[in-house]
């Protein structure tokens, strides 16, 4: 007997109690499209989470000012402008695995085109920053050496600002203030989106850290070079645990810190964190999984009960081809594809819902989902051997029967 | 002529708990090819365990069984079924035919597996069924025939792979008289074309119609006769009275 011919057996006796096979059906149709859905569900997640670490940049390390204290009170992240674009041009100098370190310091300022003003993020920043966040230009050019040294009145524009100031008109040469001060707009950044604590990163412009010193922002008298942040870049394939601890022993070498004494900076791995998140994301899709994985079983089950009562059923049907010259292989075969037949179909329509359960989710939740090629393989393997692993009882007891037994079975 | 079946010491007990029950002692008989034997006896008396044992259902617990000159009584449960789909064709009191299949496909079933192919699987299937009258009854499910023309289906499938013997277990048990004698009529005319046929009967009305009649008792073949001239059912439907055609 060919596996078609016991294909056709098997669908013909699924039609002769076609609302029982659905009823058994239903079991892996809930339990595939459970299981596709919520796999979307976290790999959706899981994929927001990578877009961060794209947008922020990888092998990113952000060096912060410390916190200060006055009068025994600390006050905070930041209050005191320790680090300097020294710093920054001996951390790039000195340590081997960092590509670039870029010094920023950051402002707010209300800039005005036209009749049009609004309030946004200004930057300080080198030439260096945007190869130290992954940050590409979509029209202009970049920031120049000479623009630092010269300190010109030129500046980038993020995505937000310039549809606030510019709307759909060309931005790149028109004369913008900021501060009152005139700037010429010489490049468009490319959209970066939100950082993964929800701000719009987009909702900025980028002007050269002298510039910004002299004009926008002001420097410290009694620092002037103390820059906000210091981004650094480091090179793939380096050991970013290890970057980290030789910036922050140079550093304070260069700050002239006595053994004990607290960091008067914070350096932040932020790639680091978020690698944490996509594992947390990741832990959560298999958690997701493995509950939806439940219901998969319980469809199994099943459809072992109901094979178990078809083999019961149908004894003096057993009886009969066993003696017409069935062998054993021949009936464990019938009711192996047949269980098997009703687990795939089942897999199907399931694979259908959840690929349903998960537009769903994303129109109605706004939730991002993914349904992976690879995911709906496993499904539909998984499928088919819950039909194997739970028709194989029923149907190992159906060609077990002695068939005198069976066809005197009423 | 050399036999078609031999049994020589043929034995089978059975095991229920302490106790052994010899369902069957002993016996030694042969049937040529071409011979209509009827097994009588009452219930109890073995006939039942025989006709398991030659139909290759079960294995005698001593004793040899020659069929067809293959020795099968130590093969294993798969090579039985083997001789089963090549040598035996079966008919049941029950009918047993598959419900919701059609005529000619139920009539084909034993051919599902012997791996011939479905085109001479119907092909064949439409021929006996012709053999037996039925040929344009061949789409109908069994629910939609009549007790002797479901019985007559079922003598189809028994011959449908050539068997080198019909095993008929009380194939009139279910039928009213005249339906009885007219499958009766069917296995003699198959008989007389050369075919073996053993049927297993409790009715000695039945059994008039064989060539031969073997009695059971106690699990032992009491005895052995020929029919000189045993019943002819063609004649005897012709003599049943007119009423009873209606």
């Amino acid at each position: 007997m060919t596996i078609l011919q016991s294909i056709r057996i098997a669908v013909r006796s699924l039609r002769v109690n076609m609302m029982r096979s659905m009823l058994t059906m239903l079991g892996i149709i809930i339990g595939v499209g459970a299981v596709i859905t919520m796999v979307s569900v976290g790999a959706g997640a899981q994929a927001r989470v990578a877009e961060q670490i794209q947008s922020l940049g990888s092998n990113l390390i952000i060096v912060l000012s410390g916190s200060s204290t006055s009068g025994g009170s600390r006050l905070g992240q930041g209050t005191q402008q320790r680090i300097t674009m020294d710093d920054a041009f001996a951390i790039a100098r000195e340590v081997e695995a960092v590509q670039v370190a870029a010094p920023s310091s950051r402002g707010s300022a209300q800039v005005v085109y036209g009749n049009l003003n609004w309030a946004t993020g200004v930057q300080g920043v080198t030439p260096d920053y945007l190869e130290a966040r992954d940050w590409p230009l979509v029209d202009g050019r970049s920031l120049t050496p000479e623009d630092l040294d010269g300190a010109t009145k030129v500046l980038l524009l993020g995505q937000t600002t310039a549809v606030n100031l510019f709307g759909d008109s060309d931005p790149i040469g028109q004369i913008i203030r900021v501060k009152n001060v005139p700037f010429t707009v010489v490049g468009l950044l490319a959209r970066k989106g939100q950082n993964s604590w929800g701000q719009d990163q987009d909702d900025i412009i980028l002007i050269p850290l002298t510039t910004a010193k002299q004009k926008v922002l002001g420097a410290s008298r009694s620092n002037p070079r103390a820059v906000g942040s210091i981004s650094i870049k480091i090179r793939p394939d380096e050991d970013m645990v290890e970057a980290e601890s030789q910036i922050r022993s140079l550093l304070r070498q260069r700050h002239r810190l006595q053994p004990l004494e607290d960091d008067d900076f914070f350096l932040r791995n932020l790639s680091e964190m978020l690698q944490t998140q996509e594992e947390s994301s990741k832990v959560m899709t298999y958690l997701l999984a493995a509950i939806a994985s439940v219901s998969l079983l319980v469809g199994g089950i099943g459809i072992m009960n109901i094979m178990l009562v078809s083999v019961t059923e149908r004894t003096r049907e057993i009886g009969l081809r066993m003696a017409v010259g069935a062998r054993g292989r021949d009936i464990l075969a019938q009711f192996l594809v047949e269980a098997v037949t009703l687990s795939l179909i089942g897999g199907l329509i399931g694979i259908a819902l959840g690929l349903g359960g998960s537009r769903a989710i994303s129109y109605f939740a706004e939730w991002r989902t993914v349904v992976a090629p690879q995911s709906i393989a496993v499904a539909f393997f998984f499928a088919a051997a819950i039909g194997i692993f739970f028709g194989f009882y029923p149907a190992r007891k159906a060609s077990r029967l002695d068939p005198i037994e069976a066809l005197r079975y009423e | 002529m050399a036999p078609i079946i031999q049994t020589d010491g043929l034995a089978k007990d059975y095991h229920l708990g302490p106790h052994t029950v010899h369902a069957l002692r002993a016996v030694s008989v042969d049937i040529t090819p071409g011979d209509f034997v009827a097994v009588m006896g009452p219930s109890g008396s073995g006939k039942s365990t025989f006709m398991n044992l030659l139909g290759c259902l079960d294995r005698p617990t001593a004793g040899r069984y020659v069929l067809d000159g293959e020795d099968v009584a130590g093969l294993s449960r798969d090579a039985l079924a083997r001789i089963r789909s090549r040598k035996i064709g079966f008919v049941f009191q029950q009918f047993n035919l598959l419900a919701r299949t059609s005529a000619v496909e139920n009539v084909g079933l034993p051919l599902l597996y012997s791996g011939v192919s479905v085109r001479e699987r119907h092909a064949r299937a439409r021929a006996r069924l012709a053999a037996v009258g039925l040929a344009e009854r061949e789409d109908h499910h069994p629910s939609q025939l009549s007790g002797g023309q479901q019985q007559r289906v079922a003598i189809a499938r028994a011959l449908v792979n050539d068997p080198a013997m019909v095993l008929a277990d009380e194939p009139t048990g279910n039928l009213d008289t005249r339906t009885s004698i007219e499958i009766l009529a069917l296995l003699q005319r198959l008989n007389r074309a050369g075919l073996t046929i053993v049927l297993v009967t409790h009715e000695p009305d039945i059994a008039a119609y064989a060539s031969r009649v073997l009695l059971f008792r106690d699990g032992r073949l009491r005895s052995d006769e020929r029919t000189a001239a045993p019943e002819d059912a063609a004649a005897a439907l012709q003599a049943l009275p007119e009423e009873a055609l209606a």
